[in-house]
């Protein structure tokens, strides 16, 4: 992707001229946890805008208006099933294959795979992470469960190795098969629940319930990184 | 119950999963958001559901529609169809369980089902008592038409509120007397907070529900837990209107498959529930749907035939 999306700022050109130093991060707002990570990406000093339509993700020319992405809990089937109605689904294609940084949340992150394995009638994924996951690995919700996970995944400025993630798992998928160039994040009874292939952040569980914000720091980390 | 402080002291070297928590009880009702959960009867009912784009399905055996019309004590659904509707969809299943029945509800915890709705759409078993909520892993959804009795629910351990409505009618009006009570009523306590706090120890006193819940309200200007608007939605506007009017989502009960088209109409729901500040969306997705519901206008009911009522 040429340009710098920093450039695309409809929101906060005005206040701040040049690339801020505020990011914007949009966060897809057709259902599921949406306000959470709104609030988690401003805790930061962040901008968030909700992303409803292909024109709030991409300017005419089809670069990215925001910094970075966030794909929230929510129905996988139901998101997937609007995105498509909508028109929505190839421009997030787009932008996630352009290198934008995104993270996705447990129905975010069956969003992003390249393959599920128990998918609801029809449902698709956008295919820009190349994992399977298991929709429903976890069981019902008398199985969702809080946990503290010990981070696995490379070190870096916002998250060492040992270090503790508070994760909520709400009928949680699982990652069962992480295709080359995948990084293992973190492990939960041995079930595979987070990583990353280049720009991209797929978690299986919710940090935006807990109040943690590791997960946004590093999608933040990775928009700096990208502006050099 | 364990609560999610003590989650928190966990050690990560030795990292026990907490079940049943008041965050995860919360947090899976935080993922329906702005989403529709309907009411099926059949396994066929919930795949038709499950694909036209429904967060999470209701089971049951009579629409309250039909359990209006039939008469009756209405209980519990059989485990078998409870079952075969879990083994059917890959969303969330939920189902009812009588208003202070709490073995019914030990009965749908073992079935694991996702959510039990203590619902006033059946007979209720316990005229004085709700069921003691925090005694389950599985979140309960509970009814309510005004602020207190949501906060009596909270307080017993509803981990998400549905606005009653009256269901089986067609008729939207009672669920929008319903929302609009409430956040009339919300909107007061926050307008307290700040200009007469010492207020809202009265306010407590007649709202029948506990201070520390009363503040928390008012300091936070909503609910601690999502509230869903149910109860006579039957039509894409109508659904718009009730998130419109600050529901986190609707619940449609009779309305889809008592209609001419069930799933053309239920992808319109759930289109018209995402989109519902979208006026053109809206209109697109109202199109050529069929008949919707016959229904019954709730001022001809008998007050006697009023579901909305049960429950305290």
């Amino acid at each position: 992707m040429s340009g710098s999306p920093s450039q695309h700022h409809p929101h906060d050109d005005a206040a701040l001229p040049g690339p801020s130093a505020h990011p914007t991060v949009g966060v897809l707002a057709l259902q599921g946890g949406v306000v959470e990570h709104v609030r988690a990406v401003e805790s930061l000093g962040a901008h968030a805008v909700k992303v409803r339509s292909a024109d709030d993700l991409v300017d005419p020319d089809g670069a990215p208006r925001i910094d970075a992405l966030i794909l929230p809990g929510g129905e996988s089937s139901t998101v997937d099933r609007l995105c498509r109605t909508f028109g929505l689904f190839d421009s997030l294609q787009r932008v996630v294959r352009g290198g934008l940084p995104t993270l996705g949340t447990c129905a975010g992150l069956i969003m992003l795979s390249s393959e599920i394995e128990d998918p609801a009638p029809g449902q698709q994924s956008l295919g820009v992470l190349d994992v399977s996951v298991n929709r429903n690995a976890f069981g019902s919700q008398v199985a969702s469960a809080e946990v503290e996970l010990a981070w696995e995944g490379p070190a870096s400025d916002v998250v060492a190795p040992g270090d503790v993630v508070r994760a909520a798992f709400i009928r949680a998928p699982e990652v069962t098969r992480a295709g080359d160039g995948v990084e293992v994040l973190a492990r939960h009874r041995g079930a595979v629940v987070a990583v990353r292939q280049g720009s991209v952040l797929g978690i299986s569980f919710h940090p935006e319930l807990t109040g943690d914000t590791t997960l946004h720091r590093m999608l933040l980390e990775q928009v700096a990184a990208r502006r050099g | 119950m364990v609560g999610m402080t003590e989650a928190t002291q966990t050690s990560a070297q030795n990292p026990t999963p907490v079940t049943g928590s008041r965050l995860v009880k919360r947090g899976l009702a935080d993922m329906l958001k702005g989403g529709v959960i309907m009411d099926v009867v059949t396994a066929e009912q919930a795949r038709i559901a499950e694909d036209a784009g429904a967060v999470a399905v209701m089971a049951l055996e009579r629409v309250p529609a039909d359990i209006r019309s039939q008469g009756g004590v209405a209980r519990m659904s059989d485990p078998d169809l409870i079952e075969s509707i879990i083994d059917t969809v890959s969303i969330p299943v939920m189902a009812k369980a009588r208003i202070g029945h709490f073995v019914e509800a030990q009965v749908l915890q073992h079935l694991k089902v996702d959510y039990i709705d203590e619902s006033e759409v059946l007979s209720p078993a316990d005229y004085a008592n709700h069921i003691d909520k925090h005694r389950f892993d599985v979140p309960f959804v509970c009814g309510a038409t005004n602020l207190g009795e949501a906060l009596r629910r909270i307080t017993e351990g509803a981990a998400m509120i549905r606005s009653k409505g009256e269901a089986g009618t067609g008729d939207v009006s009672e669920a929008t007397k319903h929302i609009r009570t409430i956040r009339a009523q919300i909107a007061e306590l926050q307008a307290l907070y700040t200009a007469a706090p010492d207020a809202l120890y009265v306010k407590a006193k007649e709202l029948q529900a506990p201070y520390e819940l009363v503040a928390e309200v008012a300091r936070a200007g909503s609910l601690p837990v999502v509230m869903f608007t149910a109860g006579g939605v039957a039509t894409p506007a109508d659904a718009a209107m009730m998130m419109q009017l600050g529901a986190d989502g609707v619940f449609v009960g009779s309305g889809i498959f008592k209609s001419g088209n069930p799933a053309e109409r239920a992808r319109a729901i759930v289109a018209a529930t995402a989109y519902y500040d979208d006026p053109a969306r809206i209109a697109e997705a109202s199109r050529g749907l069929g008949e919707a519901m016959v229904g019954i206008n709730v001022a001809d009911l008998p007050a006697p035939h009023r579901l909305a009522e049960r429950g305290w």
